[in-house]
This record gives structure tokens, sequence and C-alpha cells, in this order.
């Protein structure tokens, strides 16, 4: 029977091309410490030649790692749409800009053959989101797989899959430059602080990964089965004044750190300086992830709101004749 | 003690954003602009001056532009000579100087309120530059006895009065409220409110002072600042090599004995606390005390012992 119902696995897993170079990217925004100091760990004990497969580790924004600020001139994570990677740079260009054209060179070009088969992003957030996944796809099973993969091995952090609907060419983070990617994003965590379980949790995030990916690349076949996709439906900005665009209201105490838990019409949303509550007023029932990023105050986002649906995923194993 | 008859505080001041990123502060002076422009100058009990600290760091949601501000107070920085090339906050804090004080001087304004934020887990801190000033050692013992919801804690710097470089010690009295942990570019509701209720204590203390009530003397608990430990880091590119051991993490005002683990390496090494003295570590891990080579600072609780007071009636 055994013998059977693994032919039967076999028979019906999708069969997809190994990945056989991954990028490692910390430090796409220089004061989110945890990746930096994985990617200044990872470049220190260099390669003994031994992992199946091949592993780039980059310090994508220098400049402003060396600054210890998000970025220098803009931020290195919106620069990787299509228009951005194809227009004419110059040295007035900014920095931000030039990198994200030699990011491109190196670990793409996007969308292209060369691109590497997997780009793993490293950032931190000051919301309270556990570990999530966040990429472009709700179908790729790659992606899908290794996130189902860390959510069985990792016991004391939640990790979850969140899905940003926008198009390839519009798609603006660095992770869009691999054939698959993903940012991992681990929060809470201030910026330009690094906690140590936060780095913990990072670096076993990552070795799960790798894991994941030799065993794949082996021949392991993994078993389908379903996983909770949350996709990006809108955001939700600050009560600001009129004149001033000042803020006039923060996140409210009931929302506070509550990421990924269902904000419901009517329920309290932020708590102005002056003590009245602002409820939402939305028609549906939502999950908010992203509350009180730090770095959103100046995109206009207080919280970012998600629809979350159960995705099932095939058994996958990699193309290679056994 | 003897009861001790004190000068009435004529005025305070409120500052915040002497670090641009520390926004509970921005948010409490400006929520105060907006209750004075509300309801008229009558608005509190009290005559109270309120100080957006560094405009421009605040604007750039920055700890400072050229320098860090709250180091630009010191007699000597204080009356240099501004060039051009002055960096902005030296410039500020002489402008400050001439608003709330002169420092030194009897027109100085009577109190300073000066808000900042923390990344470290020290719920409310009420920093002094000196342990014996009584207003703002009563000030401390009032707010402890009224705020519940978070630890307030006493931490005397105890500095030379001569030596003091902070913007609370331009005024005759000042202190610093510390309120974390928040992240910085960051304000959260529970933070703000907590910083709001202490700012309103404050005012409400010195209303009664200044109306005859009798505040009676007794011990106060604080921390005094013993010294600063740094990172371990790479001896060449002086780059962390180990981040705050997670049972050190969040643990600040805790008692910490030799032996006790003090950092996690990124490769996996514990380094332990080999002293043999015990101390009170905190201020761990705060986001801007990196550049100032500060993992920590160590502290040695101590009382202090303060005697009644009541306003000198003129």
């Amino acid at each position: 029977m055994q013998m059977d119902r693994h032919s039967h696995l076999w028979r019906n897993a999708v069969a997809m091309p190994t990945v056989s170079r991954v990028a490692v990217c910390g430090g796409t925004h220089g004061n989110e410490l945890a990746g930096v100091y994985l990617v200044r760990e990872r470049l220190k004990r260099r390669a003994d030649g031994t992992e199946p497969v091949s592993v780039v580790t980059v310090m994508s924004n220098p400049r402003a790692v060396q600054l210890c600020v998000r970025y220098v001139e803009t931020d290195l994570n919106r620069c990787f749409t299509r228009a951005t990677l194809s227009a004419p740079v110059s040295e007035t260009s900014p920095y931000e800009m030039i990198r994200s054209q030699e990011l491109n060179a190196l670990l793409g070009p996007k969308g292209s053959a060369q691109a590497v088969d997997l780009l793993c992003d490293l950032h931190n957030t000051t919301a309270n989101t556990g570990l999530c996944l966040i990429t472009y796809s709700d179908c790729d099973w790659i992606c899908l797989h290794i996130c189902k993969h860390l959510q069985r091995e990792m016991a004391s952090t939640p990790v979850r899959y969140v899905h940003f609907d926008i198009p390839l060419n519009e798609a603006y983070s660095l992770d869009s430059v691999g054939k698959h990617g993903f940012a991992m994003e681990i929060g809470p965590q201030p910026h330009s602080v690094v906690r140590s379980v936060i780095f913990s949790a990072m670096q076993e995030g990552v070795q799960l990964m790798m894991d994941w990916i030799c065993q794949f690349n082996s021949g392991t076949l993994f078993e389908g089965g379903w996983v909770d996709v949350y996709t990006m439906v809108k955001n939700i900005d600050y009560p600001r004044d009129s004149e001033t665009h000042v803020i006039t209201a923060a996140v409210h105490p009931n929302l506070q750190d509550r990421d990924f838990c269902l904000l419901h019409p009517g329920d309290p949303m932020f708590l102005s300086f002056s003590g009245e509550t602002l409820r939402y007023k939305g028609k549906e029932a939502l999950y908010p992830f992203f509350i009180n990023e730090g770095a959103y105050y100046e995109k206009g986002i207080a919280l970012s709101l998600a629809r979350k649906r159960r995705v099932e995923i095939p058994s996958v194993r990699s193309e290679t004749l056994r | 003690m003897a009861l001790l008859f004190l000068p009435a505080l004529a005025r305070m001041a409120v500052c915040g954003g002497t670090h641009g990123n520390e926004l509970s502060g921005v948010y409490v002076v400006q929520e105060m602009e907006r209750q004075r422009k509300e309801k008229g100058e009558g608005v509190w009990p009290i005559p109270v001056t309120t100080v957006l600290s560094n405009p421009r760091a605040v604007k750039e949601c920055r700890r400072y532009i050229d320098t860090d501000m709250n180091r630009c107070f010191s007699r000597d920085t204080l009356s240099s000579p501004i060039t051009d090339s002055s960096p902005y906050e030296v410039r500020r804090a002489q402008e400050l100087n001439n608003l709330v004080g002169l420092k030194g001087s009897t027109d100085a304004i009577d109190l300073i309120c000066d808000l900042h934020n923390t990344t470290s887990n020290m719920g409310l801190t009420l920093i002094l530059c000196t342990s014996s000033d009584w207003v703002t050692l009563h000030i401390c013992k009032y707010l402890q006895t009224k705020i519940t919801k978070v630890p307030v804690r006493v931490l005397v710097l105890d500095f030379p009065i001569s030596d003091a470089y902070s913007l609370e010690s331009v005024s005759k009295h000042g202190f610093t409220l510390e309120v974390g942990p928040q992240p910085h570019g960051v304000v959260r509701a529970d933070i703000y409110i907590i910083m709001k209720e202490a700012v309103d204590l404050t005012i409400d203390w010195i209303h009664k002072f200044n109306s005859g009530t009798v505040f009676e003397g007794g011990d106060v608990e604080a921390y005094m600042l013993i010294k600063s430990v740094d990172y371990p880091r790479d001896p060449e590119t002086r780059t962390l090599t180990a981040a705050i051991h997670p049972q050190l993490q969040d643990k600040d005002f805790c008692l910490l004995k030799r032996g006790d683990p003090l950092f996690l390496s990124f490769s996996g090494e514990t380094v332990n606390y080999e002293e043999e003295e015990t101390l009170h570590p905190f201020f761990i891990n705060e986001a801007a005390y990196y550049e100032k080579g500060i993992a920590f600072q160590l502290a040695k609780k101590m009382m202090l012992t303060i005697p009644a007071v009541r306003v000198q009636k003129d």
C-alpha cells in the first residue's frame, strides 16, 4: 500500500526546475539590522563548498548600512519596477536607483533566464508581525512550500504568507528580481536596533529555507496541503490635520500589536492625542498587518488590511530524473 | 528633617522633540499647543511654556541634524561664537537658552520638563542631574505614588552643575521624563498616554505646591549611574559582534550578578558579566547609543532622604 501511495503521489506531483542558484540579501533598508548582521555573519563564514546549492550573499544598500538609515536618497526597495530598472542613469541619479540597476545585473536581469532561482530579501519591521514571507504570487508552489516548511519547523515564531497582487512589471521590490522570491520580514524590532531573538529567528528561517531547497534539489517529494494566504486589499492612513498634514492620532491601544487579528467594522482603530476613539468604517472584516510601522508614516500608511483565504498547494518535486 | 520653605515656581517649560525622532514628546507638545489655542492661557493652573526643541530634526524625523542637541547646553557651547559653519543644534541651543534661560541666571525659567523616548524597556524613568534638588525629587515622589500603570524610577546622573550639558540644566530645576520602550520614529498610544499623564501630574504638583500644600518628606529610592558598557566589537571594523543576550534584553533595572549573561554573539557564544559588584543595568539596547559605544549602563541603587517642603510665603 505504501508503495502504491508513494508512486501515486510521485506521478501527481508537480515537477519543477531545481532551485540551483539562491540569493540572500540583507541591508536593503540600512537600519533593519537583523538582516545586516546575518549577511555580515554569512560573508564571514564563507561557503565551504559543501552546500549542494550555490548561494550568493549580498549587502544590498551598503551606504545606507554605513549610515544606519533606511535609505540615502530614495527607498531602494521601490526601485525594481521595469521602468526604474531600464531608466537611463547618470552620476546625478539617486544612489539607490544606480544601486538597483547594479543589483539587477548581479542577481537578474529580472524576468530573464539568467536571474537567480530564488531571492530571499531580509527585512525587519516595528510592527508585531512575527515572521512573514511577502511575495507577489499566491500560486508560486516553491514559495508556498517553503512557507509550509517554516511553519512546521519553527516552534516559537508565527509564520505567515502575505501576498501583494501586483503584476511582475509593476512589482517594485528586490525579491521580484529572482525567478522565485520573497521578503522575509520579521518583527517587532525597532529600526537601528538588533534584538538577539529576532536575529536568531531570521537565522533559523534562512537555514530552514536552505534545508528545504537542498532536500528539494536532491529529489525529495513534498506532499501538498494548504496554506493560509493573506492578500493585501488596502492601506489606511493616519488621521491628519487638513492644513499641516501632521498626524492627529496614534494607532489605538486595542489595535496596536494585534497584527493578523481580525478587525471588524466598528472596532477601534485610532486614539487621537486629545483622547477620542476613531473606529474602522469599512464594511468588510479584514486582517490588519504592518500596524504602526515606523518607516510607513512618510508613505501615509498606518496599517494595511488583507483578506485571508486557504490556498491548496500540490505535491512538488524537482525535475531531476531519478 | 525640618520643614523646608522654598520659592514658588512661577513658570515651567515642557520641551518635546529635543531628539526629533522621539515622538511622544513631539505630540504631547502639539496637543498642549492645541489645547492652549482652544481654551486660552488659563488652560493650565500655572503658566506653561511649550517648546518644540529641535524643529528641523522633528521635520526630518531624525535624532539630530548636525550634532546631538542634548549635549549642547554646557556653558562653553552656550557661549561659543556662532559662525556660518556652526552646527544647527548649537545655534538652536543658544536660541533656547535665550528663551528659557539664561542658564545660571535669576531670569531662567523655574522648571524644565524635557520629554524623551527610549527603545529600552525602562517604563517611566525620571532622570536628574543632581541628587540634592528637593523640588525635582518631590515631583518624582509624587509621580511614583500617582502612576501605577508602569514602574516609575528615579535615575541620578550626579553631574557637577558646572559640567551639565543637557537641556534641563538651563532652568533653575529640571528633569528628563524618559518613557520606553518605543521604537524611534514611532508613536505608540500607550506610551503617549503615560507621558501625557506624567506631564499633567507635574503641573498638578507645582500648582498644589504654589498653593501652600505641605509635601511630606521621606525616602526616595534612586539609581545612581556608575558606568557604561559597550558591545563586543570587531577590532578592525568596529562593527558589533554580539547582541544583548535574550536573558538581559528588556530587563532594565533588574539585578545583574557575576556570571549572568550579557551578550550573545552572532556566532552563538555567550559573554557573561565578570565583575564582583552587583549592579542594575538600564538603557539596555538603546538604538541611539550604538554610535556612542554604549550597550547598556550600570547603576547602584540608593535611598535619598528628602525633607518636607512648603512654598515660601511672600
